[in-house]
């Protein structure tokens, strides 16, 4: 009894004090925010603040680059939902073929889409590019928002992998009703993958809300800029030592991202389980 | 026969958002990209072909480019299988069914799903700042401070230390893979007197080395398009000493600062041939680590 008793004792010593070790850079951002700029490294070995003040906030929030923290913030929501809503309905129609016609050519297309996977982004990066310029694309969100509309290759595996868990009796009676294939898609599994469809749309917003190639790419006015963007025009000017206003926006930026993550954990684990997303 | 073609018109329909936008926006590219690097172009000009002139300059007289790949080595092959390990390490930890391992997954994973962020470089720059956090732990268990952002080696290892950070989506693929080896197997161990470090290494590892296959190819396939971290904490620059010019860094810069973009499509087909060999080597290698339970027999 006692054995067991010490054996909880240190496991959970261990397993906690790693969860702390872990997530204290990021308490630490969060107390810094609440200090003022100059005794941020004087006092970086005391985590909680002297004295508490919210200025680094209000400052902050006043923005760089001629422009206020809400700007940016309003600039990458646009970007995110846009994107997302692409990424998500494009790639749900691309699964249901992959997932549920048969048709020739769709091993190819599938391999096609695996390898697609796999392929570093960098090698598209500088043909994209000149593409986008030579269309006329470049300073707008176009670049970065459009290709989301022609599917991603890791959403359409999650929910691939989705799909064929739905029994296959449900289509055999839709189709005896008369059901053609868009119908089919649209009334019967588009209802049931919604779940993969959220796993999804919360990774999407993630890698789109935290997305700084784009950005850097194709948007070249702090008014278009995103969240991004914006703290590294805070890190540019660093030699104003205003770390303050830089960390409490450092901390803003990632308010939505946990938000997103502690109201939909479930689908996140789940998604990660069973696709290996990253 | 028309049967046949209205079901492969039906399943083109749908996928054709995928074939359409892999076409324009990936394959012609990636074809447009090799063309590219045998050229001269500064996206202003007409390309004019060079042969391997880019190639050539790169091999024999870039230093940077070297250095970039050194550090790139460097930061995936350390970086990586210190994830790994960490991963399966906590996912071990966490395999148990106490009412706080929810609790605690949640704490592990939180820096995998921020990691890329701007701001999260921006705070581990300031970790090891000069004053930062990290010095003044080393400084407190005796040790002498580091400067980080001056000597190329301490820079790299900000990155490496800041990949490893991340090892929670790989853990929560670990703890999914730990939840479905049969207990049956275990039992079994259990009356042949099999102690837990045998366990670990007769049962558990090798009922996870396909995981652990699927993980390193992904992580490695990650690891070296790794840009935020270093474009952020080095502020563009891939210093001290290009001691944080990953790859994909130097890329971008020879790219978009230099716009040479020749060479920086000859690095970018560098860089596919060097993920294809390795993410081919894994797969081959698979052969003699991996289990697989069919094989069993």
């Amino acid at each position: 009894m006692i054995a067991k008793k010490w054996r909880w004792s240190i496991y959970h010593i261990v397993a906690a004090g790693g969860a702390i070790v872990m997530i204290y850079p990021v308490i630490w951002l969060l107390m810094s925010s609440f200090k003022k700029s100059e005794t941020i490294f004087t006092t970086s070995t005391q985590l909680i603040p002297a004295h508490w003040i919210w200025t680094n906030y209000s400052e902050g929030w006043q923005g760089i680059g001629g422009h206020t923290f809400g700007t940016y913030i309003y600039n990458t929501l646009v970007l995110v939902v846009l994107a997302t809503i692409g990424a998500v309905l494009s790639s749900a129609l691309v699964a249901f073929g992959f997932g549920r016609l048969n048709f020739r050519g769709k091993s190819f297309w599938f391999a096609i889409m695996m390898v697609t996977l796999m392929l570093p982004h960098d090698v598209t990066l500088v043909p994209q590019y000149i593409l986008f310029s030579k269309i006329h694309w470049l300073n707008s969100i176009k670049p970065i928002v459009i290709p989301a509309y022609f599917g991603a290759p890791f959403f359409i595996f999650l929910m691939v992998q989705f799909i064929r868990t739905i029994p296959g009796e449900l289509d055999e009676a839709a189709t005896i009703d008369g059901c053609g294939k868009f119908r089919l898609f649209y009334r019967i599994i588009l209802p049931l993958i919604i779940p993969a469809m959220a796993t999804a749309a919360i990774f999407s917003f993630y890698w789109r809300w935290e997305d700084l190639m784009g950005p850097l790419l194709y948007l070249n006015k702090p008014s278009m800029y995103t969240v991004s963007m914006a703290l590294k025009m805070y890190l540019d000017a660093e030699t104003l030592s205003n770390w303050g206003a830089m960390f409490a926006m450092s901390i803003v930026s990632l308010l939505p991202v946990f938000a997103i993550f502690f109201f939909f954990q479930k689908h996140i684990v789940e998604g990660i389980s069973t696709s290996g997303l990253k | 026969m028309r049967a046949v073609f209205k079901k492969d018109l039906a399943g083109y329909a749908f996928i054709s958002p995928f074939v359409v936008g892999f076409l324009v926006f990936t394959f012609i590219p990636i074809l447009a990209s090799l063309y590219l690097s045998f050229t001269d172009y500064d996206l202003f000009t007409t390309p004019s072909w060079v042969g391997f002139d880019n190639y050539n300059d790169l091999f024999t007289h870039d230093k940077k480019f070297w250095q970039s790949l050194k550090v790139t080595f460097l930061y995936v092959f350390i970086g990586v299988p210190l994830r790994l390990f960490f991963a399966l390490m906590v996912a071990m930890l966490l395999n148990t069914a106490s009412k706080a391992v929810g609790l605690y997954r949640t704490l592990f994973y939180l820096p995998s799903i921020i990691g890329g962020s701007v701001a999260v470089s921006i705070m581990w720059r300031n970790l090891y700042g000069d004053k930062g956090i990290i010095n003044g732990l080393l400084e407190a268990v005796g040790l002498d401070a580091v400067r980080w952002f001056a000597d190329p080696i301490a820079a790299l290892w900000m990155l490496i230390t800041l990949s490893a950070w991340q090892f929670g989506s790989s853990m929560l693929i670990f703890l999914a893979g730990l939840k479905n080896i049969p207990v049956s197997l275990y039992e079994a161990a259990g009356v042949d007197g099999a102690n837990g470090i045998h366990r670990f290494f007769k049962i558990t590892v090798p009922m996870l080395t396909p995981i652990i296959l699927f993980n390193a190819i992904m992580q490695t396939i990650g690891a070296f398009m790794t840009f935020v971290p270093a474009y952020i904490i080095s502020k563009g620059t891939g210093g001290p000493l290009d001691g944080t010019l990953l790859y994909s860094l130097y890329l971008f810069r020879q790219g978009f600062q230099f716009f040479d973009m020749g060479t920086a499509s000859a690095m970018a087909w560098i860089m596919l041939i060097i993920v294809a060999i390795l993410t081919t080597v894994l797969f081959l290698s698979s052969k003699y680590w991996v289990h697989y339970e069919s094989k069993e027999g």
